[in-house]
């Protein structure tokens, strides 16, 4: 009986590392994986739901063509992110953790990137771009609706 | 690679110093997350190619090595054996730097750090002021390894102290080294660390744990990111001795997901390792045995705290829950389980290697050692500086720090992330450790250090982080969940001008009841940034609940941004930038911003000539006469 408890703890533990890897190969947790997932580790669909919305690595809606994540980090914030993120939230017309309806951007915010030499920073597609100013929101935004999203960086 | 036993490892270790005495010069690019935001792998890989372009490949190497810390002046390049610290570097300066320093010999001084107090130029990587006063035995390293090569560990003296523990010393020798050293947990709380291996040693059970916390959430703190990802070894070296002290076989990493690069180093470290028999069965030849996983977090700060943590590791949602029973009794899978926090771990080897001795004679009477801090905010110098417990606040900040941006006026200093308290600047001659900055309100904490100006709101300071802890509080008990709340609440109403007479007792009595009532650290300490705030700048919020105004400029309800006529000259450029039309104005006549329009972006300041400077910011009285003269115009 104690051999049985054991090797379910060790399937609970794998919940996190098979999320991740969902969450990378797609982009977000599709409905369809979540009942996967249960069957396969023995996992009721409700306690993953329960683990997957509490950690925000995890996302249960697709993200857009471009991710654009703002670094709200204090050494950022005192730098002056906040106007930063004001701006592309305006010039995208969305809020920060949503995605434009025509799914061409997601907007982010992280607590810290740990460059903060470079603050404000923003990330865009994986390109950082340091010591922001509001009127350079503009041309990132250009920038990233002329290429494709190259790659899942 | 074939597993080595002590021995071996050490004739290994004799052969790789030789052969790097061969080779005389190397050029070591920074590869911290700082520098790659510069654009550091392009300069490395630049550097490789031009090497092999002039077919100097036998005679100089080319490593990326792990951060140097000076982020403020990324990318940086050191050109070892002298130590010529170039600056600032850019792909054009390549062919350059090769052709006169390396082959030239002569030093370029475009490149070199200038003091901006002396004007001097600076050549040597140790004259540069910003290292000059630090004390770097955790962290000095990290500039001569390549984290991706175990054999720049142990040419170091890597894995040096592993066999001394394993084939000299009994887990109760080791732990009693580590209690006479005095090192205290750098995660925090400031445990002593060997007490901690104690308790849990003398606990019996036939499966214990150690686990690594590299849950490193604190916004503005990145000090254990880069010993995980410029020096994973020491860390992984020390795991293995506390592992052998305690008695546990298995270990985990816990690393934020937000480093990417630190899993992926410290995962190339850990198969390195097993392939030279460091790691695994019988470590060494020896008969101890022990294994380490890589677990990747997922995004959730509260993580940080041990139960939490122990919870995510074990696949479920990272809740604490109540101490005792601790983990050393009780922790992983209910397993004996000793946690401690990154730069603990890298201060193992150290202390194994040079003794208990040496390293309790650095530091104060309480707190031995070195502390790293990452040095941000609005400072000359940002970047990671290692100093001995007992600086004061004014050395790092002015002598390492290099002063405040842009001549400013320091108001303060945050220390403790989150859970630590702002620090203002009549404490700026408190020497740091443990003790003196919990005495000041503020903590430890794992060490960030974030500098703040006369532009600074300290109220908006103070919504911001019950902002984060709120967002961050995991839910489980009432005080943090509901108290967290109220508090960013009221906050959020004084930064908006809607504050009322008795809204600062109404949080310092909120701030007791969630101090006292939380379940774990992170509702414990969520206060504190409100508490010290109070303490130290009860002014600023007098002044935003009374006056209705934001000295300091900053929050927007409370300000309004205006172009003063008689330093305007009508260039067009705020009317050009303005995102929503809100100045008018024509070519050499005065431009004038309708306040109802405008959304106070900043950017008419932004663009302003600094010669003409004509965008003011205003608050209180001022404000509102300003507002009083243009809603009567505009009724004209």
């Amino acid at each position: 009986m104690e051999k049985s408890v054991d090797e379910l703890e060790k399937d609970q533990r794998e919940l996190i590392h098979v999320l991740h890897d969902v969450q990378e190969e797609f982009g977000y947790i599709p409905a369809q994986a979540i009942s996967q997932i249960s069957k396969q580790l023995k996992i009721s669909e409700s306690e993953i739901f329960g683990v997957l919305t509490f950690y925000k690595a995890f996302s249960l809606k697709p993200r857009g063509e471009h991710l654009i994540t703002i670094c709200v980090g204090t050494a950022c914030h005192v730098r002056g992110a906040p106007m930063i993120l004001d701006e592309f939230e305006r010039k995208l017309g969305i809020k920060a953790g949503e995605t434009s309806e025509d799914n061409q951007f997601t907007l982010e915010t992280v607590n810290c990137v740990g460059a903060c030499a470079l603050g404000p920073i923003a990330i865009a597609d994986g390109e950082y771009h340091g010591q922001l100013k509001t009127r350079k929101v503009d041309k990132i935004i250009d920038k990233l609706m002329s290429t494709k999203r190259n790659g899942s960086d | 690679m074939e597993e080595y036993n002590a021995t071996e490892l050490e004739k290994i270790r004799e052969e790789i110093s030789e052969s790097r005495k061969k080779r005389k010069t190397c050029i070591t690019v920074c590869g911290g997350t700082g520098c790659h935001a510069y654009g550091c792998l392009k300069v490395a890989q630049a550097f490789k190619d031009e090497i092999k372009n002039q077919g100097l490949q036998d005679s100089v190497d080319v490593r990326t090595t792990g951060c140097h810390g000076f982020c403020e002046r990324g990318p940086i390049v050191v050109i070892q054996p002298k130590g010529v610290f170039y600056q600032r570097i850019k792909l054009e300066d390549i062919k350059e730097v090769i052709a006169e320093t390396i082959v030239g010999k002569k030093i370029i001084d475009r490149l070199l750090y200038v003091d901006p107090k002396t004007q001097e130029k600076i050549v040597r990587e140790k004259n540069v002021p910003f290292y000059k006063k630090q004390k770097r035995i955790i962290f000095g390293n990290n500039g001569f390894i390549d984290p991706t090569d175990i054999r720049d560990y142990i040419a170091l003296d890597g894995y040096r102290a592993l066999t001394k523990i394993l084939f000299d010393m009994t887990s109760e020798e080791v732990i009693e080294e580590i209690i006479a050293s005095g090192l205290r947990g750098r995660g925090g709380a400031g445990f002593l660390t060997g007490k901690k291996w104690e308790i849990c040693h003398d606990v019996n059970s036939d499966v214990k744990y150690v686990i690594c916390n590299a849950d490193e959430g604190d916004p503005g703190a990145y000090m254990d990111r880069s010993l995980l990802e410029g020096n994973p070894h020491s860390v992984i070296e020390g795991m293995i001795i506390g592992a052998y002290a305690i008695g546990a076989s298995e270990g985990y990493i816990y690393v934020r997901m937000e480093y990417p690069l630190a899993v992926k180093n410290v995962t190339r470290a850990i198969t390195e390792a097993k392939k030279l028999g460091l790691l695994g069965e019988s470590i060494l030849g020896s008969e101890f045995g022990f294994d380490i996983h890589v677990f990747r977090g997922a995004g959730a700060f509260v993580s940080g705290e041990e139960t939490s943590l122990m919870a995510s590791i074990e696949g479920k949602r990272a809740f604490p829950r109540q101490r005792p029973p601790f983990p050393a009794q009780e922790g992983l899978w209910g397993k004996p389980t000793n946690i401690n926090n990154v730069e603990t771990w890298a201060n193992v080897p150290l202390i194994i290697n040079k003794g208990a001795e040496w390293y309790s004679k650095i530091g104060t009477r309480g707190s031995k050692g070195t502390k790293i801090f990452s040095l941000v905010g609005k400072i000359n110098n940002t970047g990671l500086v290692e100093v001995p417990m007992g600086m004061t606040l004014k050395e790092i900040i002015y002598d390492i720090g290099g002063g405040i941006k842009d001549n400013k006026k320091f108001k303060a200093v945050q220390t403790g992330g989150p859970s630590g308290g702002c620090i203002p600047a009549e404490m700026l001659d408190l020497p740091i450790d443990f003790e003196t900055l919990t005495k000041a309100g503020s903590m430890m904490g794992s060490g960030g250090m974030i500098v703040m100006d006369e532009d600074t709101c300290m109220v908006d300071v103070a919504r911001y982080f019950l902002d984060f802890t709120q967002q961050e509080s995991c839910g489980k008990c009432v005080p943090c969940r509901i108290g967290t709340k109220q508090l960013v609440d009221i906050l959020t109403h004084i930064t908006q001008g809607k504050g009322e007479e008795g809204d600062v007792e109404k949080l310092e009595d909120l701030a007791k009841t969630v101090k006292e009532g939380s379940l774990c650290g992170l509702g414990q300490t969520a206060p504190n940034p409100v508490l010290t705030t109070i303490r130290n700048f009860k002014d600023e919020y007098e002044a935003h609940i009374r006056d209705k105004s934001c000295p300091a400029l900053v929050c927007k309800e409370l300000i309004i941004y205006h172009i003063e006529p008689e330093k305007c000259v009508g260039c067009l450029l705020c009317l050009k930038n303005c995102p929503v039309e809100a100045i008018s104005g024509e070519r050499k006549k005065v431009h004038i911003i309708d306040q109802d329009l405008c959304i106070k972006c900043g950017a008419c300041l932004e663009v302003c000539p600094p010669k003409v400077s004509a965008v003011s910011k205003y608050t209180g009285k001022k404000r509102d006469r300003i507002l009083k003269k243009s809603s009567q115009k505009s009724k004209k």
